[in-house]
């Protein structure tokens, strides 16, 4: 069989669309073309029930009512939903949020917008392998607490929160948990009831669904949750999200939660086998180290770092036949490696060392293997040119060298 | 980013990696950088005691593409240029030659450092007196 290149492994950070998914949306592009909101004729009666059968498929996934289904235009947005939202609604209750430091940025940066407006935000620290300490969370929360916003499974790690134990800490204490699921679902069985989820954000694009359109969940029973709306408009969803809706993408993000549905056991029991090949294969080198928790992890994730060798310097060697994301500062204009990665107690030079590897729906075997093999001759090729590969071999100790910090 | 094509080739087929004896008193020795930074390079020549001429020189580099090439580069302009002429070497040269974007500046700064670190190295071990080097900013 004829290998196709580039290989595509950064499916944390974006999904191929599916066909099937698009081939539902196309008529919403053209013939079914209404606006979900116009209630007087057949096309818009044609949109809302397209939407309306949407929101059954997507709140299915997440055993959830239709009902609860806020749409948005991504997780970004509905994490700023959430957590302004929480914030402006139960302001008489209280002002204080409780994250935690490897979340993404679009709750890290919602909650430093909340800490200038005068709330106040308690960062959690994580263990080594990327798990927040249970016992730190409920001593963190206070009688001014109102929300707990912990992520379910991370984007550079794939490490897995206990939602569970958590969602059942923020409820002993009256507290409403807000978790940013944008990795986990569709990718792992995730049940807003089981789990005691008030609120939660998660997105198409990740989920071999479109761009552009999310959906921020939104509790209506045990308790009744209310966010205030962050976009004047129409009253559309409920009144907590107004603007007309994508009714194309919403038809895909709705097709593609039904495909995780039906599909999610199988591809997490295939997609978690090849990436332990592709791990156990690349740990055969030597220095090599696997970041987080291995065993609460999303099926499709690995994050290695080959020490010694720089992260960006390293995908230099493949990436015009490998797409993968290093947690090097190189990538960026900042200097500063992965902070998710430093979090875990990583110095900067494992931080810097690291590649994350996102498998998906359509990798292969044959992909895995062509995987391996460059990467392998890769790191070899770049320890035998690194300074601090021949210092480690001839017994020097690194870190007693005095470094000249820029 | 996209490398530019002189960047690419010489972390393909990178000039002059390797170790040089640095017990030897006509080897100059740079290290600099830090792992913490995400770039370490080390730099060294081999001097020609009679005509001071750089007669050999090595790296190997810790880091992105850019601070790969960027000492290949070096130690190729380094070969058969005395140490005075090799200390004229500048920055911004690499910069021009290797077409880097502004955020890979510092790689060429580190590339200067190190070939200043080398030469000092062989100066204070032939008991020339250390130069002072003006401070650039990476």
């Amino acid at each position: 069989m004829n290998l196709e290149l580039p290989i595509y492994l950064d499916n944390n950070a974006t999904t191929p669309m599916d066909p099937r998914v698009l081939e539902a949306m196309l008529p919403y592009f053209t013939q079914k073309f209404g606006n979900a909101a116009s209630r007087n004729h057949s096309f818009g009666w044609v949109a809302e029930e397209a939407v309306d059968y949407a929101r059954e498929q997507i709140a299915k996934l997440i055993n959830a009512d239709p009902k609860e289904i806020i749409l948005t235009s991504g997780a970004t947005e509905a994490d700023n939903l959430a957590i302004k939202g929480v914030y402006e609604m139960y302001a008489s209750k209280g002002n204080h949020i409780i994250t935690c430091t490897t979340e993404h940025k679009a709750v890290l940066d919602t909650c430093k917008h909340i800490e200038k407006i005068g709330g106040s935000v308690t960062y959690l620290e994580v263990k080594e392998d990327g798990l927040i300490d249970l016992a730190e969370l409920e001593k963190a929360i206070t009688d001014k607490t109102i929300l707990v916003s912990i992520m379910y499974g991370n984007n550079e790690t794939g490490v897995v929160q206990r939602v569970r134990e958590i969602s059942k800490i923020a409820r002993k204490h009256g507290v409403l948990f807000f978790t940013d699921a944008t990795q986990a679902v569709g990718k792992i069985p995730v049940d807003v009831n089981a789990d005691g989820i008030d609120l939660m954000a998660f997105s198409g694009h990740k989920m071999y669904g479109p761009k552009g359109v999310g959906a921020l969940y939104v509790r209506r029973k045990n308790p009744r949750v209310k966010v205030t709306a962050q976009m004047d408009g129409g009253g559309h969803e409920r009144g907590m999200r107004s603007g007309t809706l994508n009714v194309p993408a919403i038809v895909g993000f709705g097709k593609a939660c039904e495909l995780c549905m039906n599909e999610m056991e199988s591809e997490a029991k295939r997609l978690s086998a090849m990436r332990d090949r592709l791990e156990n294969a690349l740990m055969e080198l030597e220095e090599t180290y696997v970041n987080g928790n291995r065993e609460h992890r999303l099926p499709h994730t690995s994050n290695i770092s080959f020490k010694y060798v720089e992260g960006e310097g390293l995908m230099m060697g493949f990436n015009k036949n490998i797409a993968l994301s290093s947690g090097s500062a190189c990538t960026s204009a900042s200097l500063e490696p992965s902070y998710v990665l430093k979090a875990l107690g990583l110095g900067d030079d494992l931080a810097h060392s690291s590649l994350r590897f996102g498998l998906g729906r359509f990798t292969t075997d044959e992909q895995i293997d062509f995987t391996i093999k460059a990467i392998k001759e890769t790191v070899l090729k770049l320890r035998e040119m690194s300074p601090l590969w021949e210092m480690f071999k001839e017994g020097v100790d690194i870190n007693a060298i005095e470094w000249a910090h820029h | 980013m996209a490398y530019s094509e002189k960047v690419i080739d010489h972390y393909s087929n990178p000039k002059n990696v390797g170790t040089l004896d640095k017990s030897k008193a006509n080897v100059g020795t740079g290290l600099v950088g830090a792992p913490e930074c995400g770039d370490v390079m080390r730099l060294q020549i081999e001097v020609d005691e009679v005509s001071g001429v750089i007669r050999d020189a090595k790296f190997k580099t810790f880091g992105c593409g850019s601070a790969i090439a960027s000492s290949s580069l070096a130690t190729e302009w380094l070969k058969g240029k005395t140490v005075d002429q090799a200390l004229q070497i500048d920055n911004m040269d690499i910069v021009e030659e290797l077409h880097l974007p502004p955020v890979k500046i510092h790689c060429s700064v580190l590339a200067e450092d190190a070939i200043k670190a080398a030469i000092n190295d062989y100066r204070v071990k032939n008991g020339l007196p250390e130069l002072v080097a003006e401070k650039k900013a990476h």
